[in-house]
């Protein structure tokens, strides 16, 4: 569960077979609400099936990142022709590890925002005319209230709390005043965490994706060899900037270049994510006392960066708050999030109609129908 | 026998419902790009217009490319989940095969063109005389060698499709055979035809099931093509 889930010919049959409309549905009134949930807003076509926003029955992820290393990075064009190979096969892998027929199905959710515009339509165009065919209720998510509801899934974390989401797109705090109402506080002036991983590890030589690579090769390095300036804003003190740690190691190896010498990559590693971590974890602490919080939260992909977990359990800790993160399978991007997250909308009477589009730059807080 | 035709290759959206040789409900657009919010609502419109509930469809027919490759795939997911929810096979019919079977028992050739940027036009040759003849399958090249090619048939010719507008003028100063441009009744995708040669290759068998079918672009993504230049 979790990795990439091969996809077997005999499912295909189960899924294909006529009746999937017959049958009703068993549910006894306020019993269990299982959602069909689906993922493609960048790299990773997913589909998961979750039973009242934390039983995960299946969580499949189709990931690209082979596809898109070449690259350096994600080529939108591509990404949107994978997902098309691969959505039907994903959301049969997901029902069919999850034990279910189509008709047990409540609802059908689908990230429709942010995203990549064109990855993000395969998923909602074929998440609408599957729950249009099946008569179910859809449900169109938000990415980041995904990334924030895979809290949901192993904790018994409940709102209000802070979030620090951090990804390859995103890096913003989030007041979590309820389920499904979130504030954002503070946010990145530039690049996304992720993004300064990415290209810094691309500076280094360490290739594509730079989050798990700077992670793995900072352990061999000396954080204190070399000072990069923290990611600060003047003026917004919790905002961030990752434009300028970016900037200061691409001089940094310049210069050291230019001096005929040999860049020692694990000190370069080692030194910009401590720079990162700490204005990471300086800002949350400092929300989370400023608006009164007692209980944080950490999403997205960069959440799963072992020094950032290390440095803000022991941070929260000293400061009395207490820290919640997913397991790293859940910090990337995958459907069961989505799931998790649709369950809330769900109670809450959300539904999307058969024109729901996609909305490539969602912002957090901001409501779709 | 019924077939759902759903078409949102270029800037047309359109839907139909096809039973039994009638089209019983067909909802044409040909304004704004905002397939991602009209198609679905339009395929609900032709189904209940015409009493049909969706999971009596038999098959859905949907535009297989080439063309706009966010149209393609707007078609290509709509149809894949209609099909996977509702165990139907897809028939994939070629966009350009669609727009070229709008004309009929004309002894001329036809050449549906659709512009694909960078100076290209997708395009094929084919015959709708006694029977639909595809003579040259889809194509992208640059319009000069299509009307090159055309020139060597030695046929009258008819051009249609989004196309025609942007080439009418160089068809007309370089162009050496006799030709027409078909009236605007069917000289775009239309979800009423697209039904019509669906029904033509299913009973062909040409079907392919809802997990594996995918657009046919003709053209890889702008960061494949300067990779390869680069090698």
């Amino acid at each position: 569960m979790g990795s990439n889930s091969y996809i077997n010919d005999k499912l295909k049959d189960d899924i294909g077979g006529e009746g999937c409309l017959t049958g009703s549905v068993k549910k006894e009134a306020g019993g269990n609400i299982c959602i069909l949930a689906v993922e493609t807003s960048c790299d990773e076509t997913a589909a998961a099936v979750v039973k009242n926003g934390k039983t995960v029955l299946s969580n499949v992820i189709s990931s690209q990142i082979e596809l898109h290393t070449v690259y350096g990075g994600v080529v939108p064009e591509l990404a949107s022709r994978n997902h098309i190979e691969k959505i039907n096969y994903v959301i049969a892998q997901a029902l069919s590890d999850a034990d279910i027929k189509v008709s047990e199905i409540d609802a059908v959710a689908v990230t429709c925002g942010p995203g990549l515009v064109g990855a993000l339509l395969v998923g909602v165009a074929h998440a609408k005319a599957f729950a249009y065919a099946l008569k179910k209720p859809l449900i169109g998510v938000h990415h980041i209230e995904g990334h924030i509801a895979a809290n949901y899934i192993e904790h018994d974390i409940k709102p209000p709390f802070l979030c620090l989401v951090v990804s390859g797109g995103h890096t913003q705090l989030a007041a979590v005043k309820d389920y499904t109402d979130i504030e954002i506080i503070g946010k990145t002036c530039d690049d996304a965490a992720g993004e300064a991983f990415d290209k810094v590890a691309r500076s280094i030589g360490l290739g594509y994706p730079g989050g798990p690579k700077i992670d793995a090769e900072a352990k061999k390095g000396d954080p204190y060899a070399i000072v990069f300036p923290k990611a600060k804003v003047a003026k917004s003190e919790y905002d961030f900037s990752f434009s300028g740690v970016k900037s200061a190691v691409l001089n940094y190896l310049n210069s050291v270049n230019m001096r005929g010498k040999a860049v020692n990559t694990a000190d370069v590693a080692a030194s910009f994510q401590k720079s990162v971590v700490e204005v990471l974890v300086e800002h949350t602490v400092k929300a989370a006392h400023d608006y009164g919080f007692k209980q944080a939260a950490m999403a997205g992909g960069v959440a799963a960066n072992s020094l950032l977990r290390e440095t803000m359990k022991k941070t929260c800790d000293e400061n009395g708050i207490k820290l919640y993160y997913p397991s790293p399978v859940y910090c990337t991007d995958n459907a069961a999030m989505i799931g998790a997250a649709a369950y809330y909308d769900f109670l809450n009477g959300k539904r999307s109609g058969l024109d729901l589009n996609a909305f490539p730059a969602l912002k957090l807080g901001e409501k779709v129908e | 026998m019924k077939i759902l035709a759903v078409e949102s290759s270029s800037l047309v959206a359109s839907a139909a419902v096809w039973e039994d040789d009638v089209i019983k409900a067909e909802y044409t657009l040909n304004n704004k790009k905002t397939h991602s919010q009209t198609l679905l609502p339009m395929i609900d419109s032709v189904l209940k217009s015409s009493d049909t509930d969706v999971s009596e469809i038999d098959a859905i027919a949907v535009s297989s490319g080439p063309g706009s490759f966010t149209g393609l795939r707007i078609g290509a997911a709509t149809a894949k989940g209609l099909g996977m929810a509702l165990g139907k096979p897809l028939i994939a019919v070629p966009t350009l095969d669609m727009t070229a079977y709008n004309i009929f028992k004309s002894h001329a050739l036809i050449c549906p063109i659709m512009d694909a940027r960078r100076n290209q036009v997708y395009t094929g040759f084919y015959k709708n005389e006694s029977d639909f003849e595809v003579i040259k399958q889809s194509f992208a090249a640059d319009i000069k060698e299509v009307l090159y090619e055309l020139e060597s048939l030695g046929d009258e010719v008819i051009f249609l499709g989004d196309g025609v507008p942007v080439y009418k003028e160089f068809i007309k100063n370089h162009f050496a055979c006799p030709y027409a441009f078909a009236p605007a009744y069917m000289n775009r995708q239309r979800a009423g035809t697209l039904a019509c040669l669906g029904a033509k290759y299913y009973r062909q068998g040409k079907v392919v099931s809802a997990q594996s079918m995918v657009p046919e672009y003709l053209r890889k993504s702008q960061a494949e093509r300067e990779m390869e230049s680069k090698h």
